[in-house]
């Protein structure tokens, strides 16, 4: 991640992603230690206001899409 | 009167334009500069920090071949400890498994290594170098390593059918992105244009092999195609936008607001030895020459379209129209656009074997009469 003018960027070849409010959240969880479900319980919580099973599929959606994007792998969990 | 400007987003820094390849589309000027006057380590340095206090994010490190300067490994950390995103353009000639160890090691973020064709005959009839083995080593190397890597493979008339040797190249690479980037018609490829532009044909068979790929490799590579602009309906917003996103140095220091800038006539750059970045970026002549719209003609001036393509590519003006300030001829709307119909109908006219006729459109067999970009002194 980077900063530009106190924006909080993801930096990946060629291409930046701003960084706001939730996808900050999300991205600074895939540190390689949280799972989806710890990400997913830890915004949930976050959001409290929000239905959690729609912050648990908007979750889903942007790692999709991060992931199709090139910007991040997924790693089979500990057995 | 200029618009303000943004931050820069993107230094392209050509680290030196020596090179262990003779491209005959290489990007760099016709005229390249020698090894003596380069920037020194020191100078490179300061331009990174000042680069990152502009608010820049990115560094591409490019050339000629970036690795050619002995201390490369220095810069990449030097910029990486600015606060830059690192990436690595290079041939991946003068490799070795120890140098990669410490770029990596340096902090570099991402490497994108160039390809000049699938099989090594191509390869080096383009190249005018035997390289095409080493690129292939070292994409093992790299494979290693948890840093971006990109393959990039330059697409034009006598590389074009090779399009599924190159999938499997891909295939077996591991990379997060493939660009299959058609060759632009600048520089050293404008002056040997007549043997790369591809004929209709064979863009539209390589535009559908790419889509199935596209969707074949989704979540594993992102496959990237950049059409030649001529083929084009709409020109490309050339470098994002004259001064609105990226700075160019080259080795010896001028910063241009894109690779061909030098072309243009009447336009003088200002040099990072003599005045700060962001100072050059604000308020040097060069970068407010075609920022903004104030310079625009009337076809981009009422068009829709000029906040997305910001009236396309200056030098590619200059080039087919005779005037940088024209709508880039590329446009269908543009006044000029029968000239880039007229090379189109001459490419495809004089390559076809005749109507219906079932002999391959092109002559690969034929070896053209190159211009080769030469080494500088």
């Amino acid at each position: 991640m980077g900063e530009n003018n106190n924006q909080r960027v993801l930096l990946m070849p060629e291409r930046a992603l701003r960084l706001n409010g939730p996808s900050l959240e999300i991205v600074s969880r895939c540190d390689g230690n949280h799972t989806v479900v710890q990400i997913v319980a830890e915004l949930q919580k976050l959001y409290a206001k929000a239905e959690p099973h729609k912050v648990e599929q908007d979750i889903l959606g942007y790692l999709q899409l991060l992931h199709n994007q090139r910007a991040l792998d997924f790693e089979p969990g500990a057995p | 009167m200029s618009a303000t400007p943004n931050n820069p987003l993107a230094l392209v820094a050509e680290l030196t334009h020596r090179c262990p390849l003779h491209c005959v589309y290489c990007s760099n000027p016709l005229e390249l500069q020698s090894r003596g006057n380069e920037l020194s380590t020191e100078e490179w340095s300061r331009v990174f920090q000042e680069a990152a206090a502009a608010g820049v994010l990115q560094a591409d490190f490019t050339g000629g071949e970036p690795l050619a300067r002995p201390d490369i490994v220095e810069l990449v950390r030097n910029a990486r400890s600015a606060g830059l995103y690192v990436s690595l353009i290079t041939s991946g000639l003068p490799l070795d498994e120890i140098k990669l160890d410490l770029l990596v090691d340096a902090g570099l973020d991402h490497f994108q290594l160039s390809f000049q064709g699938a099989r090594e005959a191509t390869a080096s009839d383009i190249s005018g170098t035997k390289s095409h083995q080493q690129k292939l080593r070292v994409l093992q190397w790299v494979k290693r390593y948890r840093i971006g890597l990109t393959l990039n493979f330059v697409i034009h008339r006598r590389n074009i059918h090779e399009l599924e040797d190159m999938l499997a190249i891909v295939d077996d690479s591991g990379a997060g992105c493939v660009e299959f980037a058609s060759v632009q018609y600048y520089g050293w490829a404008f002056a040997n244009r007549e043997n790369l532009l591809p004929t209709r044909e064979q863009l539209d068979r390589c535009v559908d092999l790419l889509g199935r790929a596209e969707e074949r490799l989704r979540g594993k590579t992102r496959v990237v195609f950049v059409v030649p602009d001529y083929y084009a309906k709409y020109p490309k917003p050339c470098v994002g936008g004259w001064g609105r996103k990226l700075m160019l140095i080259q080795p010896n220091g001028d910063a241009l607001p894109c690779h061909a800038a030098q072309i243009i006539p009447g336009l003088t750059f200002e040099n990072v030895k003599n005045r700060n970045l962001r100072d050059i970026w604000d308020h040097s002549e060069a970068f407010q020459k075609f920022r903004g719209e104030g310079w625009m003609q009337e076809t981009c001036k009422s068009c829709d379209r000029r906040s997305q393509d910001f009236g396309g590519c200056r030098c590619q003006a200059l080039l087919l129209a005779g005037d940088a300030t024209a709508t880039d001829p590329v446009c269908s709307l543009a006044p000029q656009r029968p000239k880039v119909d007229a090379i189109l109908t001459h490419i495809n006219v004089a390559r076809s074997g005749g109507a219906g006729s079932a002999s391959p459109a092109v002559d690969t067999l034929t070896k053209p009469a190159w211009l080769y970009r030469p080494n500088p002194a």
